[in-house]
């Protein structure tokens, strides 16, 4: 048990808050049909990372966060940039941007590669769930001690923050982004402000990146802000019953999927692990498939 | 440095540079064409999909490869997993975003993200094993040529060269269905085909690019150029050319820059140099550049006033407008004290003829005046024959009043 409490119980929860924050926003991108901006996002963190480290020399939180914030947002504005002034098409402005400063990010991080920085590319890309041990959780009491709740990774808080900040916009906005998702022209003409909302979204999607990135990796981001968002979107034609099946599966794959990568191995007599961010990323991809194959609202509307 | 660039720049860096600087080239020409048809058929983002779906076959087959001979590093092989699994994320992406009401964005995402998940889980099981070569793996993210062998560039440049041909030989085909894939149909062309041929190339461009760019990176070279091309011509074969040329620019530069000093990665320098190309293509292309458009806006508008400027001379209105006077100042129509020289009256008038001939064209033929382009500034002798511009000034009323 206080095996589970120290090494488990944080990922897991973060896991499962990352997850649901992440596919909560997901509904909103694949509805809209921008499933890529979030792809594009999570790959801008790292050179926003990498810069904000360089700027200051440390890998504070806040530092790091900022310049991947500011990165998202250079992202973006880069993207219309490259649209409106260079008249190319949405996809391939989102293709030149994301690759150009990815490609920034990984020469950078190369380049400081001497000054001994524990950064690197492939951390940025998985994540390292694995890493966020809680030493002070040495048992159920633990819960109720204020030192050794102290004692939590920082990653547990923020990521809780950053649901919460997720679950309020929604809950607020939630008319303007449905108005939105569904017929901007509408949305604009009853004065919803789609334009806004849209930049609300975005960011978020980037605040939401960012927190996760750091946790558990860049590719279990996107994993979580398509995969369930779309499997729910096969079970049902309401967007209410969508969002609770995104969340429902949220939480399926990342329970299972720490559970299946943490002992699954050991069920068959391996002694090792496997990645738990990429094995919850691969279990949302299953729930997807099964959807595909099975989901009662699978088929494209009759034009 | 500089002398060590310039030795790479001039092939003159030892073979196996020279021959990776080669396969890169041609890597980044193929790239770019086969990429200039994907964005022109609207899907540049697929190789986003295919590209990160090549992980976990090239896991797998490390891992097959390693359990056999104890090192999983051998090209071929992982280049054949890596197009194994690439065909099935792009077979997914397909059916996904036919079948089901998903559209291709969340298609590709969803595909691109569980398949390198999946990888990531299996180059965890690789870390577990005791398999050597490891370490070679991780270079298929971001790219290595450094320490590249040179059966392995000789490989990569001649499907770099196959991949080449196959496209020059299917162009004509690629374009009808860029372009109107119902209309190629009429034709006898079978566009699934067409279609399922183009992605094939487009798989395997990716997939000899990993070794080079790494499978985040090789996306770029297969978008950038195409889009730096865009900008400088609109005919799609010289578009498909200059991508070609273009992305081969790019990969030269970018390897060879990499070569001065140890440790710098090949693939970023790539991006960013194709990246520099197209910046330079936006700002200063002399069709779509954004300079080339602000000159343009700068024209016009200077002709505006200057229209504007001599028919209120001729009207004998006040101009009040800083910028009419200063144009109608310099071309010499307007004395500094404001009052209109010879060449500025005689301007004027025909300006003002020209106005009331257009006016009354308008009038007369307004279905036909829609037809013509006419924002107040085309010389009417430019759009009307002789004799209809004698038949209408046959028709004008005579000015009543003679302006001193």
């Amino acid at each position: 048990m206080s095996d589970f409490m120290m090494f488990s119980l944080v990922p897991l929860v973060v896991a499962v808050i990352i997850g649901m924050t992440c596919a909560l926003l997901g509904n909103f991108l694949v509805l809209r049909r921008q499933s890529l901006i979030g792809d594009a996002i999570s790959h801008v963190a790292l050179p926003g990372i990498v810069v904000s480290f360089i700027l200051t020399g440390m890998l504070a939180s806040t530092a790091m966060m900022l310049g991947a914030g500011v990165s998202a947002l250079v992202t973006v504005a880069m993207i219309e940039l490259i649209r409106r002034l260079g008249r190319v098409e949405t996809s391939a402005a989102m293709g030149v941007t994301f690759t150009s400063l990815f490609a920034l990010g990984v020469l950078l991080l190369e380049w400081h590669d001497a000054t001994g920085v524990h950064l690197d590319v492939e951390h940025a890309l998985y994540g390292n769930l694995e890493s966020l041990i809680w030493f002070e959780g040495t048992g159920l009491a633990a819960l109720f001690d204020p030192t050794a709740l102290a004692g939590l990774p920082r990653q547990l808080p923020r990521v809780a923050l950053v649901g919460v900040l997720v679950v309020a916009f929604v809950a607020v906005f939630r008319r303007h982004l449905v108005l939105g998702s569904f017929d901007p022209d509408f949305a604009a003409s009853v004065r919803a402000r789609p334009a806004l909302v849209d930049l609300l979204l975005v960011s978020l999607v980037a605040v939401a990146a960012i927190a996760a990135f750091e946790a558990v990796g860049s590719i279990i981001v996107i994993a979580m802000f398509i995969c369930p968002a779309a499997a729910a979107r096969l079970m049902t034609d309401r967007l209410a019953t969508q969002i609770a099946w995104s969340q429902g599966f949220a939480v399926l794959a990342s329970v299972l999927g720490y559970v299946l990568a943490g002992y699954g191995p050991g069920w068959f007599g391996f002694d090792a692990s496997l990645s738990a961010a990429g094995t919850i990323a691969t279990l949302s991809g299953l729930i997807l498939l099964a959807a595909c194959v099975a989901g009662p609202r699978r088929h494209p509307a009759a034009a | 440095m500089m002398e060590t660039w310039w030795l790479a720049l001039t092939f003159r860096l030892g073979y196996n540079t020279s021959l990776v600087t080669v396969g890169t080239m041609l890597l980044g020409a193929g790239a770019g064409m086969i990429g200039t048809f994907v964005l022109l058929r609207k899907r540049s983002l697929i190789s986003d999909a295919v590209s990160h779906a090549t992980l976990p076959g090239l896991a797998l087959a490390f891992i097959i490869v390693g359990l056999i001979q104890g090192d999983g590093r051998w090209l071929p092989a992982l280049l054949a997993g890596a197009a194994l699994s690439a065909a099935f994320g792009l077979w997914a992406v397909q059916v996904i975003s036919e079948r089901t009401r998903l559209g291709e964005d969340a298609a590709i995402g969803a595909v691109l993200s569980t398949f390198f998940a999946f990888g990531v889980v299996l180059i965890t099981v690789i870390q577990s094993m005791s398999v050597a070569g490891q370490a070679g793996l991780t270079g298929y993210l971001v790219g290595a040529t450094a320490g590249m062998l040179a059966a392995e560039a000789q490989l990569i440049a001649l499907c770099a060269l196959g991949v080449l041909l196959a496209i020059v030989v299917m162009r004509r085909d690629f374009l009808l269905v860029c372009f109107d894939a119902d209309f190629a149909r009429t034709q006898g062309v079978a566009t699934g085909r067409v279609d399922l041929a183009m992605l094939m190339l487009l798989m395997v461009v990716v997939v000899i690019g990993l070794k080079v760019t790494g499978l985040i990176l090789i996306v770029a070279l297969t978008i950038i150029p195409p889009v730096t091309a865009r900008f400088w011509t609109d005919r799609p074969m010289r578009m498909v050319a200059l991508a070609a040329l273009l992305g081969a620019l790019a990969g030269y530069l970018g390897v060879t820059l990499s070569s001065v000093t140890e440790g710098l990665p090949t693939g970023p320098l790539i991006v960013l140099a194709a990246f520099a190309l197209f910046f330079v293509s936006m700002l200063f292309s002399s069709q779509r550049g954004v300079l080339a458009a602000l000159l343009a806006y700068q024209r016009f508008r200077r002709r505006v006033h200057l229209r504007q400027g001599l028919l209120a001379l001729a009207r004998d209105e006040p101009i009040f407008d800083n910028l009419t006077l200063k144009i109608l100042r310099r071309q010499g129509y307007l004395r500094r004290d404001g009052v209109p020289t010879l060449p500025g009256r005689a301007a004027a008038r025909d300006a003002e003829h020209e106005e009331r001939l257009w006016a009354l064209y308008r009038e007369r033929e307004p279905e036909d005046a829609l037809q013509q382009e006419h924002s107040g500034l085309t010389p009417i002798a430019e759009v009307l024959s002789p004799d209809a511009i004698m038949a209408l000034e046959a028709e004008l009323p005579p000015t009543a009043e003679v302006r001193g």
